[in-house]
Formats: structure tokens, sequence, C-alpha cells
């Protein structure tokens, strides 16, 4: 495919260049230009409202879709426990559906997990397709996709939700391909366009460095794997819903992989996602000593202690309490940093926190822009300060 | 056993900024790198291939310029290269590229195993080798740190979970995605490397007639997803920078926090 200009068209006004993700476009006497490094990815062609941005593809019709309903999301166990992320999508879905003015439905799937209906009721699932056969028992992919392919085929959603964990990331492309539909990884932001109807996806991409936004025009259900942490779940007690029971035939015979052993290794990954308090430390705290202080502090407030790339890679905190693009996302009530400079990738971590504070020397570190309260001082001695504080005021 | 791994050519995403006026990435002097990931399932093939024989091929789909990263692969001692190049492929969502790759796979045709990497930086999809394997109707096992055995039909794998790992009986052929804990890679031989820039370097081009597609069915006009919008992440607060000396600062946070009810 090929994309040129209309130089007639074009009335400079630069669009074209604010939604280039790759900086392909540049503006030659008042008119936009095209550079070599262009992918044809397109999304000038969508930015452009004088129609000047034309390309050879075929403009594509959109099927009708008006007979897909409902926003699914996949229910993710091992072993009879509900990953949170699970409820984190059903808080999503619901209001993703509610706009829509359609319901919520959870794919239950495995052996022995009916129990977990209950709670996936109360926390906005509407329906749960409860799929159970001993050679679900154990997730694996080829099984589950089959299973997931009949259900999908047979009711039609509109919408499919599957959180971006390990298992979600290997399930959720297979079973797109399988059903013939675009998925989206990772997102972190999902809202219905208020025009097409259509579900926004917007996910971090180049590192983080750029958001960008995706819609799934062409085909249905609109799949996106989304990135835990990053929705709010939220019980609703007086919910109700209706299990309803699938029944499938599948072999053990049929199966192309067996899992042998599952080795669980003991704190591998700390969950920081229901932590209320983090006190997170960058390159400022210093050494492994000054992580001690803030380790006292995150423990006296009833919180975990965190912190950048910098203090992982410097051996400060262990990997698993990285919060980032390239960590864990989290959304405590309050998030204090310590020492950070607040660089784009660790605020995309963090930015979901209730409130944010930031101990910095520097005034001008950008950790401010996302604060709600900033110091600017030491934070050897800010830090105790605010511990003994803490202390006296618990006392009073 | 016959190998092939899926390598992507990416932006080394680490030196990509974004333009503070424009808002725009700047990808002048961003060096070009094999996808990390990918640098694994290469070190694996031929690691595999060294011990049970058979032949290393690797497939790449990207610009033109895409073939350094195949010839940085034959110097890491792969048997052949294949580069699929064509203006149609442009802008491919995963939907495309799994697609695209998947065809050519079939006319390479004789295969016990695929590998690639679990993810490449610039877009962190992790999408194409489930897809991949799906389109070929085969097995895949993800995020493998170990391959503990391989036979002829069969492989025994350890894969990562986020608490531990799951050693995985899998039939063959199948397609692996693999992690930086597998192994370490080897650095591409220099004599090797340059043999791979000379003119009679096993490397293949192909274009889109030459997997047998319709350029309707790739690129940009094959993919199902759209990029409709990009923009600058944007996390402001209203911030209040709290004054005086650090104790009346602190005092001052603690009423803020009492208030908000946060203690
Ligand atoms: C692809 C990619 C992914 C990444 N993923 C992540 C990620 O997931 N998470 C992450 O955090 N980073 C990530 N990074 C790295 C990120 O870009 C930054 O380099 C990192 O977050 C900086 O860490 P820092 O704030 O600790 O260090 P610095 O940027 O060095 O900041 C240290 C700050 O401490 C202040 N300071 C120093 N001494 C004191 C003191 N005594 N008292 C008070 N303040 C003090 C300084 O003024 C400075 O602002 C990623 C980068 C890339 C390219
Ligand atoms: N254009 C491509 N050409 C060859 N292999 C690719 C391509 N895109 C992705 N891959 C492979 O798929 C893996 C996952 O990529 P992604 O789904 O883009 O995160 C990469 O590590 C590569 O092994």
């Amino acid at each position: 495919m090929t994309i040129w200009i209309e130089i007639d068209l074009c009335n400079g006004c630069k669009l074209c260049m604010k939604a280039c993700p790759y900086g392909a476009v540049e503006l030659e006497n008042g008119k936009a230009h095209i550079l070599e490094r262009c992918t044809s990815c397109g999304a000038c062609v969508e930015a452009c409202k004088q129609k000047a941005i034309q390309t050879d593809a075929q403009p594509r019709s959109i099927p009708d879709f008006s007979d897909r309903k409902g926003v699914w999301v996949f229910a993710e166990q091992r072993h009879g426990k509900l990953n949170r992320v699970t409820l984190e999508l059903l808080g999503k879905a619901r209001e993703l559906a509610d706009t829509l003015n359609q319901d919520v439905s959870a794919l239950l799937l495995g052996h022995g997990v009916s129990d977990l209906g209950e709670t996936l009721i109360s926390y906005g699932a509407q329906k749960i397709y409860l799929v159970e056969h001993p050679t679900l028992k154990d997730y694996r992919t080829t099984a589950y996709t089959q299973v997931i392919q009949g259900l999908v085929n047979q009711f039609k959603p509109n919408v499919f939700l599957v959180g971006a964990t390990h298992l979600g990331r290997d399930l959720a492309p297979r079973v797109s391909r399988r059903v013939g539909v675009g998925l989206t990884a990772d997102c972190t932001e999902l809202e219905i366009d208020p025009d097409e109807s259509i579900l926004l996806q917007t996910r971090p991409a180049f590192g983080g460095n750029v958001m960008a936004t995706i819609a799934n025009r062409y085909s249905r259900p609109q799949m996106a794997t989304v990135r835990p942490g990053v929705m709010e779940a939220e019980e609703r007690l007086d919910n109700k819903g209706d299990i309803l029971k699938h029944e499938i035939s599948l072999f053990e015979e049929d199966m192309d992989t067996r899992v042998l052993e599952v080795v669980k290794e003991k704190r591998r990954r700390v969950d920081l996602s229901e932590a209320k308090v983090i006190v997170a430390g960058g390159r400022g705290v210093g050494d492994a000593g000054g992580f001690k202080v803030l380790e006292d502090l995150a423990a006296a407030m009833g919180g975990e202690v965190a912190g950048t790339r910098v203090a992982v890679e410097e051996g400060w905190i262990p990997s698993d309490r990285q919060i980032g693009q390239t960590g864990q996302s989290v959304r405590p009530e309050l998030y204090i940093a310590c020492g950070i400079s607040g660089a784009i990738q660790h605020r995309a971590g963090m930015m979901n926190a209730r409130y944010v504070i930031a101990i910095n020397k520097d005034p001008r570190a950008p950790i401010f822009q996302v604060a709600d309260w900033g110091m600017v001082g030491d934070l050897h001695e800010v830090i105790p300060e605010m511990m003994a504080q803490f202390k006296a005021g618990r006392n009073e | 056993m016959d190998i092939i791994v899926l390598v992507k050519q990416v932006p080394d995403t680490t030196e990509v900024k974004l333009d503070p006026k424009t808002g725009n990435l700047i990808r002048e002097g961003v060096e070009s790198i094999i996808n990390p990931d990918d640098l694994h399932a290469l070190e694996a093939a031929v690691d595999l291939q060294e011990t049970h024989g058979g032949k290393v091929t690797a497939l790449s789909m990207g610009p033109p310029q895409a073939i350094d990263a195949i010839s940085e692969a034959l110097g890491m001692g792969v048997h052949e290269g294949i580069l699929l190049t064509d203006k149609a492929f442009g802008g491919a969502d995963t939907w495309a590229t799994s697609f695209t790759l998947g065809k050519a796979i079939e006319k390479i045709e004789e295969y016990d195993l695929i590998l690639c990497g679990r993810q490449a930086i610039d877009g962190d999809t992790a999408q194409i080798g489930p897809q991949v394997a799906d389109y070929l109707n085969i097995p895949q096992v993800s995020y493998v740190c170990e391959i503990e055995t391989i036979e002829e039909d069969a492989l025994v794998a350890k894969t990562r979970l986020e608490d531990g790992f799951e050693r995985i009986h899998c039939g063959l052929p199948a397609l692996l995605t693999v992690i930086g804990e597998l192994n370490t890679p080897r650095y591409p031989l220099m004599g090797r490397a340059l043999d791979a820039c000379k003119e009679k370097a096993p490397i293949k081009v192909w274009n889109a007639a030459d997997i047998g597609v319709q350029t309707s069915q790739v690129g940009l006009e094959g993919s199902l997803t759209h990029v409709i919008k990009t923009f600058a992440p944007k996390f402001k607060r209203e911030t209040e920078m709290l004054e005086g000396d650090t104790r009346e600062m602190v005092g001052d946070l603690m009423g803020r926090l009492k208030e908000n009810r946060l203690i």
C-alpha cells in the first residue's frame, strides 16, 4: 500500500504530523510531505480532516454486526483460584456494557470450579458460561481455545476481554486467530466511541513513549487483553446472575500437550496491586540501607515498598517490586515517591494511584507534575521526619 | 531437526524519545537491532542443531534493511535466511503479520520446530507466536525458559509462570516462544557475518507474489485492527508544593493526609 498527499487539498494544519507515530510527515512549503520512513500505518489518513491524504488501499465496508451483543470476560483461574485481574475486568466490562446497553458475561472453564461463579456474580457478571471437564483441569492452550471458539461462534459476543497475564497472553492471540478477529494487546484504557459505538482500545507503545488508540472495526468480538492492576474491581453485592452450564466433548487422547508438573516458587512475584500504601524509591535513595528506611515507613503505614528500574538494577530491591512500564502497574490509595525523577516509563505504572506524594531535591523533577503534594528536599531528612510525625500522631 | 526462527528487526526503544515540541517519535540515530528475545530463539535453534543435526532457517518480515538482521542471524550459525519484504506488507497488525509469516512457513514446508521471541520491544504484543501457531494448526508453548528433552516427535519444556514454572510435554511440530532466561546468545562470528553480506549468501527475498498472497490480505489492508490516534502519555495532576523547612512541610503533609482520611 502507498500513501500520498493531494497537495491542493492540504491546508498545512499539521494534524497528520501529530498523528504519525513514526515522525514520517513533515511540512514543506506549508504542505505535508511524507518521508521515506513511512510504514504505511495509515494513522495520518484517519487524522486528516481535509481528506488530503490518500491511499491506494481499497475502502473497506464495515460488515453489519448488529447481532453481536454482550461484553465477555475470560475468568482466569488456576487450580481453583481466580486471578484478581478477572474482577478488575468485570468492573470495566460493566461500565462498557452499561454504555452499550448490553450484558456482562464471564467464561469460566476448568474442572470443579463452579463455586467461583458466585464471586464472579458479586463483581458484576450477569451470566456465567460454565464449562467443566477433566481435560480442562490444567490450563492448556489448544483445549481452552477450542472451547472458547465454540462459545464465541454460538453466542456471538460484541466485546471480549482477557487479562494480559501470562495465561491470557498465551490464550487470547490463539483465540483471536481461531475465531478470525483482531486483538489489541495490553490495553490500559478502554472506552466506547460515542459515534460508532465501537471499543476504543488504548495501549502504550514504543516502550511507553507513545500511547496508541486502536479500533477493531472489521471483526467481532472486539478482543483486547488488559493490563492487570489498571482497571478497578467493584463489588456489587446486589448483582444477580445466572450460571449456565455448557456441555462439551473433549478427549484426552486428542490433546497435543500435557502438563507434567506445576512448581510454585515462594514469593517469586510480590503482588503490589492490592497494596493500599506504596513507598517507592529511586536512585536518590542512594543504597540498600536507604531502602531499609523506606521499608520501615511502609511497614508503619501498613504498606509495601517498591521502586524504579534503577533501584532494581542497583540491586536495592528485588525486580518483582519494580513499578512501571516493564514492572507492575499499581493503584494504591497513597503512593510516596522518594528520590524518583518521574520518567515516563515509571509514571506508566503509578498514574492510577489515588494520591501521590513526591519528595525530590530537584524542584524541576518531572515527578512533581504528577504529584498531589510535592516536597523539595533531601529524602534522608524528610523520610525520618515523616516517620517521627506519623508515629507521634498515632500515639496522640 | 529442522528449525525455523522468527526474527524481527526493531528500533532500539531504549533510545526512542519523544520530541517535546511536536510530540513525535524521534527515530533519527536510533539503531535497528534484532529483537532481544529473538536472539535467545536463535541461540536455542543453533544449539539444538549442533546436537541433533538438521537445518536452521531465519525468517523475517520487514523493510529491505531488515536484511541486516538476517545477516546477523547467519553470523550466529543459521544456515539460511528468508526476508519477506514488499510495500504491500507495510502497516500490518498481528493478524496480517501472522498470516504473512504463516504463508511463508507453508512455503518452506519442512520444519519440526518453530522458535520465536516472547515479544518484540517495539510493540510488546507477544501475539505473533501464538497466532502463527494457530494459523499452522500446531501446538505452542509460551515463555519457555528451558528445553529439557527433545525427541523425534515430542519435547519437554519448562515455562515461566507468575509464581513459578510448569513442565509441559508437547507433540512436534510445535512453536515455542522463548524468554531471556533460556540461554546466553553467542556473538555472531565476524567471518560468517561478512560472508552473509556477500552476493552468494544463502538469503532469499520473497514478496507477496512469491508466497501467493493478495495485497488485500496483507499489510494495512489485510489488518483487522487500526491505529486511529497516537498521543504522548499525559498524567498531570494539580500539584501543591509544600513550603517551609522539613518539619513544617511534613507537618503540613500530615494534616492533609488526615483531612483526606489517608492516615
Ligand atoms: C523501554 C524502557 C522501559 C522502562 N521501564 C521502566 C519501568 O518499568 N520502571 C521504571 O521505574 N523505569 C523504567 N525505565 C527507566 C526509566 O526511563 C528511568 O530511567 C528510571 O525510572 C529512572 O529511575 P530513578 O527515578 O530512580 O532515577 P533518576 O532518573 O536518576 O532520578 C533520581 C532522582 O532522585 C533525586 N534525588 C537524588 N538524591 C536525592 C535525595 N537525597 N533526596 C531527594 N531526591 C534525590 C534526583 O533529583 C532525581 O530526580 C524504562 C526505560 C525504558 C527505555
Ligand atoms: N515481522 C516479523 N518478522 C518475523 N518475526 C516476527 C515479526 N513480528 C514478530 N515476530 C516474532 O514474534 C515474536 C513476538 O512479536 P510480537 O507479537 O510483535 O511481540 C518476536 O519476538 C518474533 O520472534
